[in-house]
């Protein structure tokens, strides 16, 4: 479960002065749903997603994951989390099961339990091939699944995904959105942030749309149909978001 | 559990370290050929070019003196140099390097000689070009036993005896045991070799660890994992305190091979050269483990330093420019303290770097002044313990991690 209350973050630019990337977003996400935030570019989603995931400080507000807040207790937060984004990248030097293990010992799980656990999601995720190769050798696939496993290795109860499918392939991009999935049926709580549209029609409960940091309107697809009386998401996107669009935003 | 972690990150950054191949040239490679190549190789470069130089018959003119015969005589029957007929252009010649000096005969030379009216013989040369100044040198000793025969000659003429010229004689002699002659020469080296790379091997593996890791787009990975940063930090923190200290050890036993080395060469000349034995190098194992000691402190203090500075740029290019002029800012230091007759003082003592090199001067010379070591250790250490404190604060930093 993750429940944010008026969560804010201010950066100070020495050009642009105060910026308030997030401005008092509140939303809950439950367990066993996907909540996908959708954003133009420099929306505020990465920030708020980062914010979760204790990467990054609030400036004001509150949020908890699993009932931790994020200031608090990030540790524990973090313990309960699966963070994975096209910014979270792999260590070239290690190899995929090093990669994996390296996460699993910073999770705290003992040797034999690890040991179990890498075998499990190395052959649930077809990976056993390349376990023993360096990630700087893998394809974006291969690398794909090892953030995969990274992030699954502690069977966090909370998963959040920060533009998951940017810059990659069909192909890849279905194992994400397929992961992804699995993710609900597990009964995990989960967080998408996109701005494809056809990904969140296919995937998410339920919808918030973010922009210039602020949530802007919130609620299952066909909530959002029936409230702006259009049928095309990407028609709905326009209508909220347009009002408040200023292009020298989108970073 | 913290120490776990620490543990955890420290081992894989190990690994990681290890297949980096720019670390373990920095690390491992740079410290075991820097010494034997410094030390023996242009140790016997230099010996090799002086004694070239040295066996070379330099060509000279001998300018005037027609009315001489005597004195150019004396100069043609010497074996040290080879005459050459006088031209016009003898200076172009030197220039060119086409003869190495010429001297300048007087007028009525030997006719001045005779009345004992003094004349002054003049040799050119080209000023700051070796083999001209050693031929110089070999005309000015030849035209010198002349000028000694003639004194001789005049004395027996007086039954004078050539005594009367020296009424005593003076000669120095050296007290100190060989290792501090041998320290002396070289302390000012050593501790300015280790303390230099100490900076150099925890360079590569610091920026790596930061910088690198931003570029690569892994903090945000490593961030995500519920380790505190603290323990982070020390991981990395101990990876490169430990690259720091593995290049000052090989450093230290790659130059303790060097004076063997250097030994060896200066053994192999003594059976040829008797001189050159008062040069043999003494360093004991203790003053080698004492300069290294010293340097722990400092290693610490440089690998705190290093990753507070990598940590703030974005990218490993961006580190390095940052970290260049740090290699200066620890090279002056180190260099003032080989500067003759710079000692150890009190208040010298707690200049960062410069106190660990002008100890190891002394260290390596087998002297003890325990109040400078302790002094020295001490306020290294909290160079050191403020430089940490920095780094992890710096970590801490959202504006510095996710500086764009």
């Amino acid at each position: 479960m993750i429940e944010t209350r008026g969560l804010t973050k201010l950066f100070k630019d020495k050009k642009r002065g105060e910026i308030r990337a997030v401005d008092g977003v509140s939303f809950i996400c439950k367990p066993g749903q996907i909540y996908g935030l959708l954003g133009a570019n420099g929306a505020g989603k990465t920030t708020t997603l980062r914010m979760l995931a204790t990467i990054l400080e609030p400036s004001d507000g509150t949020a908890t994951v699993c009932g931790h807040d994020v200031v608090e207790a990030p540790q524990k937060v973090r313990a309960n989390v699966g963070f994975l984004s096209t910014a979270t990248a792999l260590y070239p030097r290690l190899t995929s099961q090093e990669m994996v293990e390296y996460f699993g010992r910073l999770n705290g799980l003992p040797e034999a339990e690890l040991k179990k656990r890498v075998d499990e999601i190395f052959t649930r995720l077809d990976m056993n091939s390349f376990r023993d190769r360096r990630c700087d050798k893998l394809s974006t696939g291969m690398k794909q699944k090892t953030s995969i496993a990274r992030t699954l290795i502690h069977d966090p109860q909370v998963m959040i995904f920060d533009e998951p499918t940017l810059g990659l392939d069909i192909m890849t991009a279905r194992t994400i959105l397929e992961f992804i999935r699995e993710c609900r049926q597990r009964g995990k709580t989960v967080i998408f942030s996109t701005h494809v549209m056809s990904e969140v029609e296919k995937l998410c409960d339920v919808i918030g749309i973010i922009q210039s940091g602020k949530l802007l309107a919130e609620g299952s697809l066909a909530a959002l149909r029936e409230q702006y009386k259009e049928q095309d998401l990407e028609e709905i996107f326009v209508k909220v978001v347009a009002p408040h669009y200023k292009p020298e935003e989108a970073a | 559990m913290p120490l776990q972690n620490i543990g955890t990150v420290y081992r894989k950054e190990l690994t990681d370290s290890l297949r980096d191949r720019r670390t373990l040239i920095s690390t491992l490679l740079v410290p075991l050929l820097l010494f034997p190549i410094l030390s023996v190789g242009f140790a016997a470069l230099a010996v090799t070019l002086e004694k070239k130089a040295k066996e070379e018959i330099p060509k000279v003119m001998l300018l005037g003196g027609a009315d001489s015969p005597g004195a150019l005589e004396a100069l043609r029957a010497s074996k040290k140099i080879e005459v050459v007929p006088a031209t016009p252009d003898w200076k172009d010649k030197i220039i060119n390097k086409e003869i190495r000096a010429a001297v300048a005969i007087p007028d009525g030379f030997e006719a001045s000689l005779a009345q004992q009216n003094p004349q002054t013989v003049e040799i050119y040369k080209y000023e700051g070009e070796l083999k001209s100044s050693i031929s110089a040198d070999t005309v000015e000793k030849e035209l010198k036993d002349y000028r000694d025969n003639v004194i001789e000659a005049r004395l027996d003429a007086n039954h004078v005896p050539s005594s009367i010229l020296i009424p005593f004689r003076i000669k120095q002699d050296n007290v100190a045991p060989p290792e501090k002659v041998g320290g002396a020469e070289l302390g000012g080296i050593i501790g300015y070799m280790v303390i230099l790379l100490c900076l150099t091997g925890g360079m590569y593996p610091a920026m790596d660890l930061t910088a690198g890791e931003k570029e690569r787009g892994t903090m945000e990975t490593i961030l995500s994992s519920p380790i505190s940063r603290l323990d982070l930090v020390l991981g990395k923190f101990f990876l490169v305190l430990t690259a720091s200290l593995v290049t000052a050890a090989l450093s230290v036993v790659s130059m303790g091979v060097s004076f063997w080395g250097m030994k060896q060469l200066k053994a192999l000349d003594v059976s040829k050269n008797p001189d050159a034995a008062g040069m043999q190098l003494h360093i004991g194992f203790t003053a080698v483990l004492s300069v290294f000691l010293m340097a722990l402190p400092l290693a610490v203090l440089f690998s705190a330093g290093l990753i507070t500075i990598s940590l703030f740029a974005k990218s490993y290019k961006e580190a390095q420019s940052y970290v260049s002029p740090l290699m200066v800012l620890v090279i002056i230091p180190a260099v003032a303290a080989m500067l003759p007759g710079v000692e150890l003082t009190a208040k010298l003592a707690l200049i960062p770097i410069l106190n660990v090199s002008l100890l190891c001067k002394e260290l390596v010379t087998g002297t003890y002044h325990w109040n400078f070591i302790a002094l020295i250790f001490l306020s290294t250490c909290v160079y050191a313990a403020a430089a940490l404190f920095l780094a992890v604060k710096m970590f801490q930093r959202e504006d510095v991690l996710f500086r764009s």
